[in-house]
């Protein structure tokens, strides 16, 4: 461990603004290419549900 | 005889490419992929970041700035691995037309999109404490920036037309065009050396770091490309059920 306590590894030795922006932006970057394609394929799903009931009446 | 075996396993080999240009084989055979390529980046992405935030010794010249390198690396490596591959399909596309070829080329702009945003930012985010400025027009930070805007252009050409098609094939060949971009930005750090550090990783020689850093750069790099082999198909998958949605195999898949 290189860090002995909570506050050293936040700051990293006063980098640790840059470290964690450039760990926060990529994190939010990966989180939105994994949403979006699973927003589209749940919403296509209940389009198609929907449509498949109504045929089925 | 074995001339007959010979030709038996190329049709094998055959059949399969034939079978994976088609996307119901596609959808229904990457299903066992999602949650296994999903454990593996998640596993390898935080065991590596643990070791690269954590425990990896702080750079004599750098201090902590440098643990930067450890997402910085990884997303650049793939933001170009997922335009050689984009590149391949765009001829796979542009010569046989073949419809998952089509799909995941529409992906890889995606993707590669977010990557190469990725590598941008945390470089300029490294770039200020290291070499004092957010932006430098070096010959590697420029074409790393032409290759984000070749992605838009992809992305945006792709959705330009009515028919989905010409759009299609627009980005295929932008997407062979500006494969002219990825030599310079693989050699610019040799080419023009101005800023940007030369390449961490050789293959040739012993790389420039000491290997208590240099584990958790592997293991990023691992689990990078597991996320990104995981967003592919993620995407790819989403976008067939779309394009198949008036098939009887989507029907039945929805009614079940």
């Amino acid at each position: 461990m290189q860090f002995d306590s909570l506050q050293a590894l936040i700051e990293m030795g006063g980098h640790g603004h840059f470290v964690w922006m450039a760990y926060g932006i990529t994190f939010a970057v990966a989180i939105g290419l994994i949403a979006q394609p699973m927003l589209k394929r749940r919403r296509l799903l209940s389009a198609l549900k929907t449509q498949h009931a109504l045929e089925n009446e | 005889m074995h001339l007959m075996k010979l030709s038996f396993s190329m049709n094998n080999v055959i059949q399969f490419f034939f079978k994976l240009g088609s996307p119901q084989w596609f959808y229904k055979a990457t299903g066992w992929l999602m949650p296994l390529l999903a454990i593996l980046a998640a596993a390898l992405l935080s065991w590596g970041m643990v070791k690269g935030l954590l425990y990896a010794p702080m750079d004599k010249v750098q201090g902590n700035s440098y643990r930067i390198i450890y997402i910085h690396v990884p997303a650049s490596f793939v933001a170009l691995s997922c335009y050689y591959m984009m590149a391949v399909l765009a001829g796979v596309y542009l010569i046989w037309r073949t419809k998952m070829a089509e799909v995941v080329l529409r992906c890889c702009a995606v993707i590669g999109a977010g990557m190469t945003f990725i590598s941008l930012v945390t470089g300029a985010i490294w770039g200020k404490p290291t070499w004092g400025t957010w932006w430098v027009w070096d010959a590697r930070v420029t074409s790393m920036f032409v290759l984000f805007f070749i992605y838009l252009g992809i992305y945006a050409l792709s959705k330009a037309f009515e028919r989905e098609d010409l759009g299609s094939k627009a980005a295929a060949v932008l997407a062979l065009v500006g494969t002219v971009n990825i030599p310079i930005v693989y050699w610019s750090v040799d080419w023009w050396f101005a800023l940007h550090q030369g390449a961490t990783l050789k293959l040739t020689e012993k790389s420039a770091i000491d290997s208590s850093m240099l584990q958790p750069l592997l293991i990023m790099i691992a689990g990078t490309y597991c996320l990104y082999a995981f967003l592919i198909l993620l995407h790819a998958r989403a976008d067939i059920l779309r394009i198949e949605q008036k098939k009887q195999w989507v029907k039945d898949l929805v009614s079940t």
